[in-house]
């Protein structure tokens, strides 16, 4: 398997009047082709901060990366003009977004949405954009497709929207499909329709999917590595069965402890996290999870653990290891 | 290594970033506008320039008039020059810049109290008051204030006498110019207010007061007036700037405060003639509202971003 | 289009304050009307003998359905000749004894002139100033523009005037540069000629213009930031479109719905802006036309070019509204 995209040590900051928000604090992790990996972690850890910051779009007077690369077959994204990511961005990388109403612009019909990427990125022509602009909203499972392509976005369900903008991210068959946590503002039923509608269209596609979620359960069926990440830190890193089997991490085992499970016995109170995610003003000293951590000590309070190796394709940022103090 | 017996040692929510009351937050956002506190300095500068001074300087030497000394340029005995009839110009403006300001805050009061009454009937009650209340108001909007004002003022003209208060004697035309002004300012304010009512009558908060009973007019000035003072205040301030400047206008076309009161605006009236041969009659004047003015206006943008910082319009 | 009903309820009012001013029968001609008798004749002649409510009935719907007494015994006998507002027919001049309309019409197209041209002069200008400011947001230029912008809007208008006719008409006249001209349309020794009128404009423009292209450079600057801001902006970006496209397509399209709104609605303002501007360039105006109108008590005249205004006001609300629904396709597929 070949590495598509390699980030190292990434750090993004945002300067406000009220200070410096350390939003992104050392992420490192790769996606190889046509690999599905799911980046989990609460509001505000900096999940999508960091795939805009990969992407050069965050906005640049508060926002800052001050340090990393993002390596995209042989080319760091973070170096590059914003000329040449404009080629990158639509053609090679695509993303799609939280919420559709917002993200689809008001006054322009789907179609012209769909063809612009065709027509700057593949050099169409108007009618054949068209066309494929066509095809793309049969393959997403849009009906009636001809009548709605002139439509606007305003006309379309939420359910159908994320479609529309699926079809939008997938038109110039991208390499890589970063989508920002898409069903969150969906309903269950249409959520899992829109994540089949992603995997029928990887796998047609082969292409990479990186997938930002805050909800553990959506991941179990679509990723093949997961990232768990808190603070502005990746503090877990796993292949999905590994991550739901055997986590290591006192942040991973409280997130699949809070999870709601069929199989648990009922009126048994779901556990919560005590606590609250850390400010992201102060400038992070120590583990992030500590002041909510019941092993915490000294040691996490001091020096914040950096990533290491325990098992295939497992890696932990912890002082301790859950699994060996189990045994 | 530390076992594992250590408790998780929580940081209150409350130690990182304490509660501030509302005004505190109003106020904090006041002061980081720099503008705003650069207008209200200049502001209460240009106030004691029209107050203060009247402990030295009569009326009566703002109002003498010497013919042998008409036209003067600005020298060391008349530091603003002299106007066509000889008066000192520096006093007039002090004297003047008392009744512009009274009179643009009498205006503006006068157009708070109106608007906000219509507003609100309007707003609260809806139905048949609402339509007719509005249509008046939308068809006041539609004619520009000017055009409204020259007809008012001309009709009062010499409606109302002189009036004697506090020992000096003021022209009948002030009051008629704060009464036309207030009059046709008075929409803007409505259609702003009646808006919020529009939309805060529906909230649960005045559910909740009606069903406990309590009579409409506590609902009306306790409850959801005290929830749109927001944009009162930031319109009666500008409301201010509004109205002195109007009577500038007013003024300057012939149709102001007369003689004997001197205005910012009156000492405009003949400065077409003299534009070249004495800019000092109107330049000083013209300074003193554009000044007033532009203090008012920053002031009223603090204010604005204060109150409501999710209203950025201009 | 509701307000129209009550534009005449208006219309009402302001015909009752007309009447208590000034005094049309004081001149007739040019001469001064003297005799009682003269003056009863003329009074009856002009039909303002008669009660308010009947003076403003003829106004608005005319007279000739009905008699009115010419010869002053008391008896109606002469079919009246006028045919009301409602069918075109704004009276006679009071003061210079033609109709009304032809009066005002005289004076309509200069102060159209002026308008539009200012009116063009500041949407161009405010949009480029504008959407550059937003652009360049926080640079040394936008904070300067910012900063001009808004001690500009808070000029009044005769301020404005006064001080640019002083620089660019008398002082560059005393440094003996080419100076513009502070009076008039044209100058009556070349006559009406297209350059002069130009010429003539610039000034009186400039003066219309200024406080409200600072005002709108702000406000377009604001909306396109407030624009630029959005979600979708965010979308057209991470497809890799180019920066122009991406600000005149995505953006001005969206940021354009409140634009038109208020350049719709700024029609009011600039009327009364013409008011004053006419006086200090003795430029040949509505305006004028109607502080003169207001000093003699020249009713017809002046209620004549209220009318017309609170017509155009609510008819330019129309317009503008209908520009909105078709540009927004929320409105127009809602």
């Amino acid at each position: 398997m070949n590495t598509l995209l390699e980030v190292s040590d990434l750090r993004t900051q945002f300067h406000t009047p009220e200070g410096n928000v350390f939003a992104v604090n050392g992420i490192s992790f790769n996606i190889n082709e046509g690999e599905t990996l799911a980046v989990v972690g609460e509001s505000g850890c900096g999940k999508s901060v960091t795939m805009m910051s990969i992407l050069g779009l965050i906005p640049i007077p508060p926002g800052e990366i001050v340090s990393g690369a993002a390596v995209y077959r042989g080319r760091d994204l973070l170096k590059m003009s914003e000329h040449e990511l404009q080629r990158v961005r639509g053609k090679e990388i695509a993303m799609v977004f939280q919420d559709p109403m917002t993200s689809l612009n008001p006054v322009l019909t789907v179609q012209r949405q769909i063809t612009e990427s065709l027509r700057t990125h593949m050099g169409m022509d108007a009618p054949i954009a068209s066309r494929r602009a066509l095809e793309l909203l049969d393959l997403v499972g849009i009906p009636d497709a001809a009548r709605r392509l002139n439509e606007y976005p305003h006309q379309f369900s939420g359910g159908m929207r994320q479609r529309v903008m699926i079809a939008m991210a997938l038109a110039c068959q991208p390499s890589l499909l970063i989508a920002d946590e898409p069903t969150t503002a969906l309903d269950v039923t249409i959520q899992a329709q829109i994540i089949e509608l992603a995997m029928r269209m990887r796998d047609q596609l082969g292409m990479a999917m990186i997938w930002i979620t805050h909800d553990l359960g959506v991941v179990a069926g679509l990723a093949e590595r997961v990232i768990v990440m808190y603070a502005g830190f990746i503090v877990e890193e796993a292949g999905v069965d590994d991550l739901y089997d055997d986590p290591r991490h006192p942040y991973t085992l409280a997130l699949l402890g809070a999870l709601p499970r069929a199989d648990r016995r009922r009126h048994q109170r779901l556990k919560s996290i005590p606590g609250a995610p850390p400010s992201l003003l102060v400038q992070p000293r120590g583990c992030p999870f500590a002041p909510r951590c019941e092993l915490a000590a000294d040691k996490c309070w001091a020096e914040s653990p950096s990533l290491r190796p325990v098992g295939a394709g497992h890696r932990l940022a912890c002082w301790f290891d859950v699994k060996e103090m189990a045994s | 290594m530390d076992s594992a017996t250590s408790v998780a040692r929580l940081v209150p929510d409350e130690l990182e970033a304490p509660p501030l009351s509302l005004r505190e937050l109003v106020w904090r956002r006041f002061r980081r506008h720099k503008m705003a506190i650069f207008g209200l300095v200049m502001l209460v500068a240009l106030l004691a320039y029209a107050f203060v001074p009247s402990f030295f300087i009569s009326e009566d030497y703002a109002n003498h008039t010497d013919t042998s000394l008409r036209l003067h340029a600005p020298s060391a005995d008349h530091p603003f020059g002299t106007d066509t009839v000889g008066r000192d110009i520096l006093a007039r403006t002090i004297y003047g810049g008392q009744i512009s300001i009274i009179i643009g805050l009498t205006a503006a009061i006068l157009e708070v109290l109106a608007g906000v009454l219509i507003g609100a009937m309007a707003g609260y009650y809806g139905g048949l008051l609402d339509s007719l209340l509005m249509r008046f108001t939308e068809a006041m909007l539609n004619i520009p204030q000017i055009f409204l004002l020259i007809v008012m003022a001309k009709f009062f003209a010499s409606g109302i006498p002189n009036i004697e208060f506090l020992g000096r004697e003021y022209s009948g035309s002030v009051v008629v110019i704060v009464l036309i002004i207030g009059l046709t300012s008075w929409p803007y304010l409505a259609r702003i207010v009646r808006a919020e009512f529009l939309s805060l009558k529906e909230r649960e908060f005045v559910l909740a007061a009606r069903a406990t009973g309590t009579p409409t007019r506590q609902i009306i000035f306790g409850h959801i007036l005290p929830n749109c003072i927001a944009p009162i205040v930031v319109t009666a301030t500008l409301g201010v700037a509004n109205a002195i400047t109007l009577e500038a206008y007013i003024s300057f076309l012939g149709m102001g405060v007369r003689a004997p009161t001197a205005t910012w605006g009156n000492m405009l009236e003949n400065a077409n003639n003299y534009i070249e041969s004495a800019a000092w009659l109107w330049f000083f004047p013209g300074l003193l509202i554009v000044l007033t003015v532009l203090s008012i206006n920053f002031l009223g943008d603090g204010l604005r971003d204060a109150l409501d910082p999710r209203s950025r319009t201009l | 289009m509701q307000a129209i009903p009550l534009i005449f309820i208006l219309s009402i009012v302001l015909f009752v304050l007309m009447q208590n001013i000034g005094d049309p029968l004081a001149t007739l001609g040019g001469r001064t009307v003297t005799r009682a008798e003269d003056r009863k004749r003329l009074a009856r002649q002009l039909g303002l003998d008669q009660p308010v409510l009947v003076q403003y009935v003829y106004w608005l719907a005319g007279n000739d359905w009905t008699k009115i007494d010419m010869n002053g015994d008391g008896i109606p006998e002469t079919p009246g000749t006028r045919k009301g507002v409602l069918r075109g027919d704004f009276g006679t001049s009071l003061t210079e004894r033609r109709p009304a309309l032809d009066v005002i019409g005289d004076r309509l197209p200069n102060t159209l002139l002026l308008m539009l041209m200012a009116e063009f002069v500041i949407v161009a200008g405010s949009l480029l100033l504008g959407i550059y400011s937003a652009l360049r947001q926080y640079s040394f230029f936008d904070n300067l523009v910012t900063g001009i912008s808004f001690v500009g809007y808070s000029l009044p208008i005769f301020f404005v005037a006064l001080v640019s006719v002083y620089i660019f008409s008398v002082n560059f006249q005393r440094w003996g540069l080419p100076h513009l001209p502070p009076n008039g349309m044209f100058d009556p020794n070349v006559g009406e000629t297209v350059g002069q009128v130009l010429v003539h404009l610039i000034l009186p423009v400039f003066s219309i213009a200024f406080i409200s292209f600072a005002a709108y450079s702000r406000y377009i600057r604001s909306t396109m930031l407030e624009v630029l801001s959005q979600d979708y902006i965010r979308t057209a970006r991470s497809k890799g479109l180019t920066r122009r496209n991406i600000l005149f397509v995505h953006a001005l399209k969206n940021a354009s719905l409140p634009i038109v709104t208020i350049v719709g609605l700024d029609l009011p303002l600039l009327l009364g802006g013409a008011v004053v501007t006419e006086r200090i360039f003795a430029w040949p105006g509505m305006g004028r036309l109607f502080l003169d109108g207001v000093s003699r008590g020249d009713t017809p005249v002046v209620m004549g070019i209220l009318m017309i205004i609170a017509v155009a006001v609510v008819f330019f609300q129309i317009v503008t509204d209908l520009v909105y629904a078709w540009l927004d396709p929320r409105i127009r597929y809602g």
